[in-house]
């Protein structure tokens, strides 16, 4: 996709829309200021209202400094496995013919579907009497949950990879292992990217699969936006407020990176 | 057929089945084990039937309107010029990548008694944290990129060459719009809009936060769920919850439907 349009001439010529696109952008940035913007500014304002000696406090005691430390450490190691298996059954769907392959790729797309809620007491409903409230059941929470996002970012790229270079480096006979870790492996390498990062985002914030199932021990299985919550159920909303939006920079630090890389991607194909 | 092909093969449906399948199947089992007429009869409690319709009103206010705003934005991004585009496009996604919970204290904080509107949500007496606006509008939030993420990529793929020959015959811009775009986009917004519908149906943390949990009155489909377990009524829980299973399996299958469209188009 991105490489189409690096590749297109880039002139300057009138908009199709005109004056009525700078009408849309005017309307669509109020929109998306009332609905995201103002209320995210109320949460920064709501953090610092004490100073910030008061945040600092809020995000380094013992407590929420376990709850971050468990989130990074659980969510990278989600990301490693699902960008792993992601990859492989992105591969599966997109070179392996079998009988049922269309359901198995629908089936891909039912953590997106199904609400979080209802994952979290299936995994529970499962396995819970084996792992229920152990740092195993938040795991498992985060991989159903993030289990879409490398696969469908890899997909695409596999489809429109091109199977000559493949062909002939087994003809020049390299192996199949080389093959894939020096053709393939590198053409992969930006959704791979992309769709890691997505789901590292997603399982940093995730909440409806795990509070059923983690049981919310601090220093244990406590994740930090349970810990928020928490937080605010006890009244302390401004404490709450410093944890959220340390998790608020984490996921737009992640989005403007990908952006960004996105962009190094393009003009590096180019 | 070889014996490499086989186990990746092995491993990838292994890996789907344990994480995926297993579990939403084991909970199906669960859930009709009690028989059929307990499910029915804990499905169509007050409570259930209004968290049901509650769940549906939400969507069905949320999703139209993210989906305007969808294409208005996509129509700016693609076509128009966005100052610091790459910006903008992140900050748009931002509701993807969020914790729910932040997304829900967010709206607690600005629209709650000590929040920045509190005066002015007090004069209209307008309920909006603990009632349904609230709740629409954490939806909302939550849903936004959807649109804007599937319809972009179908416009920009599309080109502007016919719509700048329909402005050149003499065409408006809504008739542009009508004749020219929207056919052209059809797929790619309607997937959209089945994204925004399951998300919406399945919200759970940010409506959790800005809900107040008033069993009958703000109670959706998900947070029923959540209500039922805390108070060990497990069957009821998992009756709900497959109702919502179902909900998603219908989702599903409109977007294979849509993308098998969207392909053959």
């Amino acid at each position: 996709m991105s490489s189409v349009s690096a590749s297109l001439p880039r002139r300057r010529r009138r908009t199709s829309y005109g004056d009525a696109g700078a009408l849309s952008l005017g309307i669509g940035m109020l929109w998306l200021s009332v609905i995201v913007l103002l209320p995210l500014a109320a949460l920064v304002d709501r953090s610092l209202q004490d100073g910030l000696s008061a945040f600092w406090s809020a995000v380094s005691s013992r407590q929420a400094v376990a709850a971050f430390r468990f989130t990074f450490l659980i969510a990278l190691v989600v990301t490693a496995i699902n960008a792993v298996m992601g990859t492989v059954i992105a591969w599966v769907l997109v070179r392996d013919n079998f009988w049922g392959k269309r359901a198995v790729n629908a089936l891909i797309d039912l953590p997106f579907a199904l609400p979080t809620i209802v994952a979290g007491l299936t995994l529970l409903a499962l396995y819970g009497s084996a792992i229920a409230f152990t740092k195993w059941a938040v795991l498992l929470a985060m991989l159903f949950v993030t289990l879409p996002f490398v696969v469908r970012a890899v997909q695409p790229v596999l489809l429109e990879l091109d199977r000559e270079m493949e062909q002939a480096a087994y003809s020049l006979g390299a192996a199949h292992w080389t093959t894939f870790r020096r053709i393939v492996f590198p053409n992969l390498t930006p959704a791979i990217v992309s769709g890691a990062a997505l789901a590292f985002a997603r399982a940093v914030g995730e909440f409806g699969a795990v509070i059923l199932i983690s049981g919310n021990k601090p220093f244990d299985t406590q994740v930090s936006s349970v810990y928020a919550f928490q937080q605010i159920e006890s009244g302390n909303a401004t404490g709450a407020a410093a944890v959220s939006v340390v998790l608020l920079l984490l996921s737009l630090a992640v989005l403007i990176g990908l952006r960004y890389a996105e962009r190094w991607g393009t003009h590096h194909d180019a | 057929m070889t014996l490499r092909r086989l186990s990746l093969r092995t491993l990838a449906l292994a890996y789907l089945g344990a994480v995926l399948v297993v579990p939403v199947g084991f909970v199906l089992y669960k859930t009709f084990k009690p028989g059929l007429s307990e499910v029915w009869h804990s499905v169509t409690t007050p409570d259930a039937v209004h968290a049901f319709w509650l769940t549906l009103q939400i969507a069905a206010i949320a999703v139209p309107l993210n989906t305007v705003f969808g294409v208005l934005m996509a129509l700016a991004l693609v076509r128009g010029r966005v100052p610091c585009r790459r910006f903008v496009e992140a900050l748009i996604d931002l509701p993807f990548a969020v914790s729910p919970v932040v997304v829900g204290l967010s709206l607690y904080l600005l629209y709650g008694r000590t929040g920045w509107f509190a005066g002015p949500v007090a004069d209209t007496g307008v309920q909006i944290l603990f009632s349904m606006p609230g709740m629409v509008l954490a939806t909302i939030f939550v849903t936004l990129p959807f649109v804007v993420r599937e319809v972009v990529p179908v416009l920009r793929e599309l080109g502007d060459e016919q719509e700048q020959a329909a402005a050149t015959l003499g065409a408006s811009h809504w008739q542009t719009f009508l004749r020219i775009t929207l056919p052209s986009i059809r797929w790619g917004l309607l997937y959209g809009v089945v994204l925004s519908t399951a998300r919406a149906l399945g919200e759970f943390g940010a409506v959790s936060v800005v809900s107040g949990h008033i069993a009958g009155q703000t109670d959706t489909l998900t947070l029923l769920v959540e209500n039922r377990f805390q108070n060990f009524d497990l069957a009821g829980a998992y009756a709900a919850s497959t109702l919502l299973a179902l909900m998603a399996v219908v989702s599903l299958a409109a977007m294979t439907l849509v993308n098998r469209r969207e392909e053959t188009a």
